[in-house]
Order: C-alpha cells, then sequence, then structure tokens
C-alpha cells in the first residue's frame, strides 16, 4: 500500500518488536498473536491435530516461502482484503479478536470485525493483541481449500469448515464478495450475498467454484474428522 | 530528512544516514553498494530482492531498511568465504542454474533457507520453495537440479 502509495501516511509506527508473537494453548482456547508469521503456523506443535488443521492448511498456501517468512496473521486481518483467506478460517472457528489502544481492551467476534473492502472495526490506534479460537472438542476435522488465481494466488473462491463429533458444521467463504462470511445455508453458500463480477471471473463462475470449494473443505474436515476418532 | 542507523551486513557493522522511508533494498544496493540483490518487478512478487535476514529468506524490497535494525542480515556478497564459493553457488556453477543470472543471488538464497530447514527437498518441494523467486531464461528445471545437488554436497559435509 505504501509502495503504490495509495497509503500515505505521516506516520508509520514499527509495531514488529512487541512481543505479539505467541502461538499457545490455555484452558480450552488457542491464542494467536498478531505477530505471528505464517511459517510460525506451519511448525507450531499446537496446531498438528485434526480440529485445528483448517490453520496449517491455509498457511501452507499464503502467497511463497518469502511471504510466509514475513506475513502474519494479525497483519492479514486488519488489511481485509477481500480473498484473504485466513480470516474464513478464523470465522468458520468461531474466533474472537482481543483489541487494545490506550482507551482500553475490548473483544470482537471474528464476524464483527471486517466491515467491508479493506476496512475494520479496528479504531484508530487500536491494536489486535490476541486472537483467540475455542478449540473445537475431541473427533472435530477442519479444513481450508481455494481455487486460486493463478497469477495472484488469491482465492477466487476459498472456504473453510469445521465439522464437529455432533456432526454440525461451520462452514465460512472469502474471494467472492466484499468480506469473508459466514454461510447460512450449505446448500446455496452465496445466497444473499453480492457476489463478485470482474475480469477475473464472473458471478457465476464463482458461484460454481463457491460450490465446489465448500464441498471440498467439508469433505476433507470429515476425513480429518475420522482421524481423530481412531 | 536522514536518519542515522545501524545495519549489521555479511557480518559487519554499518551506520547508514538515508531517509527513514528507505527500503532495505535501496538501503543495501545505493547505501552500501551491495547490487547482488536486484529489483525486478514493482509488485514484491519476482524475488529478485530476496536476501537473509536472521537466515530466512525475506524480498528486500518489502522490507524498510529501518525494520533490518538489530537483525543479521546476509546478501550473496557475504555466502562466499575466503574468496571460495559456496557448495550452493558452486552446485549452480556445475548444474547450469543461470543463463543472464538476474534471478540468481535470490535463488540461491532462497535455497539457502530452504536448505537449512530442510536438507533432502524432493524436486516438488524445491519447486514450492521457490515459488517466490522468478526466472525468465532457464525454464526453472537446471535450477532445481542445482538446489538439489547444493543438498546433497551440503549432506555430505561440503563447507565449501
Amino acid at each position: 500500500m505504501l509502495k503504490l502509495r495509495i497509503a500515505r501516511p505521516s506516520l508509520v509506527v514499527d509495531i514488529s518488536w512487541l512481543e505479539l508473537r505467541d502461538v499457545a494453548i490455555r484452558g480450552g482456547e488457542l491464542h494467536l498473536g498478531p505477530l505471528t508469521t505464517w511459517d510460525d503456523l506451519l511448525r507450531a506443535p499446537e496446531l498438528d491435530r485434526p480440529a485445528l488443521a483448517a490453520l496449517a492448511e491455509c498457511a501452507s498456501g499464503m502467497g511463497d516461502l518469502q511471504v510466509r517468512n514475513r506475513g502474519t496473521i494479525g497483519g492479514s486481518l486488519a488489511h481485509a482484503d477481500p480473498a484473504s483467506d485466513m480470516p474464513a478460517v478464523l470465522l468458520a472457528l468461531g474466533a474472537v479478536l482481543q483489541l487494545r489502544s490506550t482507551a482500553g481492551e475490548r473483544t470482537v467476534a471474528a464476524a464483527d470485525f471486517a466491515l467491508g473492502p479493506f476496512t475494520t472495526a479496528l479504531d484508530a490506534q487500536e491494536l489486535i493483541v490476541d486472537i483467540v479460537v475455542p478449540v473445537p472438542g475431541a473427533g472435530s476435522g477442519s479444513a481450508y481449500v481455494s481455487v486460486e488465481h493463478p497469477a495472484s494466488g488469491f482465492a477466487l473462491a476459498g472456504a473453510a469448515a469445521l465439522v464437529a463429533a455432533d456432526g454440525s458444521r461451520s462452514i465460512a467463504v472469502t474471494g467472492i464478495a466484499s468480506n469473508p462470511f459466514v454461510v447460512s445455508d450449505e446448500s446455496q453458500p452465496y445466497a444473499g450475498v453480492d457476489v463478485f463480477d470482474d475480469r477475473y471471473a464472473t458471478a457465476e463462475y464463482r458461484r460454481h467454484v463457491t460450490e465446489v470449494v465448500v464441498r471440498r473443505a467439508l469433505e476433507r474436515a470429515e476425513r480429518h474428522r475420522q482421524e481423530d476418532r481412531e | 530528512m536522514v536518519e542515522a542507523f545501524e545495519l549489521v551486513v555479511n557480518g559487519k557493522r554499518h551506520t547508514l544516514e538515508i531517509e527513514p522511508r528507505t527500503l532495505l533494498v535501496h538501503a543495501l544496493r545505493d547505501a552500501l553498494g551491495l547490487t547482488g540483490a536486484h529489483i525486478g518487478c514493482d509488485t514484491s512478487q519476482c524475488g529478485a530482492c530476496t536476501v537473509l535476514l536472521e537466515g530466512r529468506a525475506v524480498k528486500s524490497c518489502s522490507v524498510l531498511a529501518l525494520q533490518a535494525e538489530g537483525t543479521e542480515v546476509r546478501t550473496i556478497e557475504g555466502l562466499a568465504s575466503n574468496g571460495e564459493l559456496h557448495p550452493i553457488q558452486s552446485a549452480f556453477v556445475e548444474h547450469h542454474g543461470l543463463q543472464c543470472g538476474f534471478c540468481t543471488p535470490a535463488m540461491i538464497l532462497t535455497a539457502f533457507d530452504l536448505l537449512s530447514r530442510d536438507p533432502d527437498p524432493d524436486d516438488e518441494t524445491v519447486r514450492e520453495a521457490l515459488r517466490g523467486n522468478y526466472c525468465r531464461c532457464t525454464g526453472y528445471q537446471s535450477i532445481v537440479e542445482s538446489v538439489r545437488a547444493a543438498g546433497a554436497a551440503l549432506r555430505e559435509g561440503a563447507t565449501r
């Protein structure tokens, strides 16, 4: 954004030295520091379980090796690109964000965080300090599947799915509308959504691909769930 | 408006007086004369600017020089030792891993990162690891072979 002169701030504060880089499970909750890189996520043993598989599956497809060494989960959330992958995973997993500023701390559900393309609920000078994911119960499985635009690698459509032990499912989709969103109707995952129609893909194509990635994500999450029961 | 700050590059401390908005690639090339990091695109995609930060490959066109303060920066110029090529460099020579050479320093540094964590990658793993490094000359096959040969040499204990 800075290089393209789209953002021209008068002051830039480097937060990369704050102690906000962490992956930890405490009391049934997964805590991810906002400065945790994609590579950190790929190497975190805490995420190596079927219930949380969507996180590493998503991180492994991010950008390239250099991007995975620098890109962070908090950065992705705060940037709120309509086709960003990890926010869909956090939506499907029911994540909650801890925000902090000089005015104090507050909690915002991931589902209420993105307000539009590149627009979030963050106040000026407010920082994401923790991303909290309830660890799904035993016998759950999650997965992330996307169809990428071949040149940019951004999702034309991506789906994150969580299948719980009781068979209940939580699905989120990214890449087809102004923000990633939670799916209410599995059979028509794009129902009520204003689907993008642009030079990358028609709305009709995006709707078709959405059905495909939702189905594949559910199938893979179910396979992970089976693994957890063995 | 320039500021003074310190960068450690290839084991040497440098004090630079540059504008805070200076990208790491420009600081290396223009302030330090280390022109092995190349600028190949506008969009942080081509990877020709790749350098190592704490041993990890990063695109120096997407890092402000200030952000590298307090970390170890290593460029292609810092790989050879006492005039002898690093095994990865030798492998690229032996296996024709370059033609024009524009992408090559970056390819070698990304390979350095890969091999430091996965000493015996297969072809597919090498190709995946090099997704952020574009080559317009070779068609990549000779690069993959060079990286695999470098891995073999390093496993056999080659240091040079």
